[in-house]
């Protein structure tokens, strides 16, 4: 990582810290709720009452002193599965989506830098990746790789790859036509080192921003996926699963299998409002400025 | 108009292009599994003989330029190969799914096009109220909620505690349309909830956009009511923008039954889709994609065409 990068990324939470005085309440709240979710995924191991897979009791406990949400099909508590199923979605979320923004922007930015051929080829199967609708995508991949994590995550980093390429190449369009990057060229600056310490620092807020909105898409695609049976696999944990294997007790009027569903639903609400935020704050002034 | 018609022949020879590669694509996602994809469909203790016969069922047998001839003219026949679950011929399984699952996505697009129509309008008319807020928080619940929240919270309501629809939507040939409807109700209702949030949210924004402009101010100022200027003089230029965005929600409406017919148990191509990816039934799940994929494609080429024709300013190029 260069001076460039590391300066934007040290200023970050100084900025945050500035400007989350004039956050609004539904920020604040939304930014508190990331942070439980956070710490969830993080502590899950010490946060749960009892061990990831480890079966506890009978099959569908109602609430009770011991399982305080339950258990679910297989006998295994509920609320202990609900913060593992939190903390494995969002660390392969969050895997998938770093790996796509680091290919995405890399790409997307040398192809704005090039242009010609490279940025031709490029944008040309990029095109034609994002003309397939996502979710046939996957399941047509994942039927033919077979579904464990690893095929998993590559498979939304091809997607989402696709996404973060399309805006980084608008963004990185903009920046290219710059007078500075004309001056970096003629002083022999090698494409990689103007990727990194002239266009980088000048699309990295709006970058972030995005970063939160992929990532729910992701989350999203993933429980999806999950629900399908098609995501991540028993017996890990997982929230989208959760919703399919208990889905039998909402016939019962009984909301449980719910919770997870809504666990998705409260988190990438949260997301979107602190990235809306971000956009709007801070990201806007580095554009105009 | 030379020029228009230019355009448009170029966007639709892409269009087709981007079909054919991506047909091509779906076609060799067979060939690209490492090693025999015979033993690894039916796995290692498969006898020599076994994977013999499936690799001559699914043609792997044969070089790849001539099964892919092969696959390409069974297509424009309308032949879609065997399934390997059951052996019966791909086509006749997927011809009455694909109706019911067209039924679901029409049903859905009924009710979702002018519900949007309607909120986007009154969004823009209570601007910067707590109406506004409230809408606009409810379109951001319905597009972050997992479409099986929505769906599970639905079946919750109206079939657990007021009993009024039923939780499983598996319709047969022999329904009656009434019983039809009723039970392609809630599905189609999770499914119109799904894109409404985002057909509300652009045609607000198509409508804003031009709130701004002169002619509106004008309007205003000659003392036309409110409604009757974003009705009479916003919207009608907003039309193209917005037909736009609801092409484009169609052609996800189209991909985005696939959660909901698992829910609701309902016997449409999405289900049949899930089913063939998880016992890895591969000429019905080329024959899914492809027409998911190829509706998706000719709906945004529609969407496409259809803003060239609308804006002049696209034309300019």
């Amino acid at each position: 990582m260069t001076a460039g990068t590391r300066e934007a990324l040290m200023s970050f939470p100084r900025r945050l810290a500035g400007a989350a005085a004039d956050m609004s309440w539904g920020t604040r709240l939304s930014a508190l709720i990331i942070i439980l979710y956070g710490f969830a995924a993080l502590f899950a191991p010490w946060i749960a009452p009892y061990g990831e897979s480890e079966i506890v009791g009978p099959p569908f406990e109602p609430w009770s002193r011991t399982f305080l949400l339950g258990t679910d099909n297989l006998g295994r508590d509920m609320l202990t599965r609900l913060i593992y199923g939190i903390r494995n979605t969002i660390a392969i979320s969050l895997v998938a989506t770093l790996i796509s923004f680091l290919v995405g922007v890399t790409l997307g930015l040398l192809s704005a830098i090039s242009g010609g051929w490279v940025d031709a080829a490029l944008s040309r199967v990029v095109d034609t990746l994002m003309a397939v609708p996502q979710l046939i995508f996957a399941l047509l991949l994942l039927s033919v790789f077979g579904t464990s994590i690893p095929v998993l995550i590559a498979v939304i980093t091809v997607i989402e790859t696709t996404r973060v390429f399309r805006l980084s190449r608008a963004l990185g369009m903009d920046v290219a036509a710059m007078d500075y990057i004309d001056v970096a060229r003629m002083r022999g600056e090698r494409t990689g080192w103007i990727i990194r310490r002239e266009m980088l620092p000048n699309v990295a807020g709006t970058l972030v921003a995005e970063f939160g909105l992929r990532f729910c898409f992701v989350f999203l695609l993933i429980s999806a996926l999950s629900f399908m049976g098609l995501g991540i696999q028993p017996p890990t944990a997982d929230l989208g699963s959760m919703v399919r294997d208990n889905a039998s007790l909402i016939t019962y009027g009984d909301i449980t299998p719910l919770l997870p569903a809504a666990a998705i639903g409260f988190l990438t609400i949260s997301v979107n409002f602190v990235a809306d935020w971000y956009l709007k704050t801070t990201a806007k002034p580095d554009a105009s400025a | 108009m030379n020029n228009i018609a230019w355009l448009i022949t170029r966007r639709v020879t892409a269009g087709l292009a981007v079909l054919a590669v991506v047909s091509t694509l779906i076609f060799l996602t067979v060939s690209m599994l490492p090693g025999n994809f015979a033993t690894e469909i039916l796995g290692q203790d498969a006898t020599p003989e076994t994977v013999a016969a499936l690799n001559r069922e699914l043609g792997l047998d044969l070089p790849l330029h001539a099964r892919f001839m092969e696959w390409v003219g069974g297509i424009l026949q309308g032949d879609l190969g065997r399934s390997l679950a059951n052996q019966r011929p791909v086509s006749e399984i997927i011809v009455p799914r694909l109706f019911n699952t067209l039924f679901l996505a029409v049903m859905a697009a009924a009710m979702a096009i002018p519900l949007a129509l309607l909120l986007g309008l009154v969004s823009v008319l209570f601007r910067d109220t707590p109406a506004d807020r409230i809408l606009n928080l409810g379109t951001l619940s319905t597009v972050s909620f997992p479409e099986f929240f929505i769906a599970y919270l639905l079946i919750v309501l109206f079939a657990v505690k007021l009993r009024w629809l039923p939780s499983i939507a598996n319709v047969s040939a022999t329904d009656p349309l009434g019983v039809r409807f009723e039970k392609t109700l809630m599905p189609a209702l999770v499914l119109s909830l799904v894109v409404v949030g985002h057909m509300m949210r652009m045609t607000r924004a198509a409508v804003l956009n031009l709130m701004e402009m002169p002619y509106i101010e004008m309007a205003v100022l000659k003392g036309a009511s409110r409604w009757r200027v974003i009705v009479h003089h916003a919207l009608a230029n907003a039309w193209s923008p917005i037909i736009t965005v609801i092409m484009f929600n169609l052609a996800y409406l189209v991909v985005g039954v696939v959660v909901v017919e698992l829910i609701f148990v309902y016997p449409g191509l999405g289900q049949l889709m899930v089913d063939a990816v998880q016992v890895r039934d591969i000429p019905v799940i080329q024959a899914c994609s492809l027409i998911f994929a190829s509706t998706y494609i000719l709906l945004n080429l529609g969407a496409d065409l259809f803003a060239l024709v609308t804006n002049p300013k696209l034309r300019r190029r």
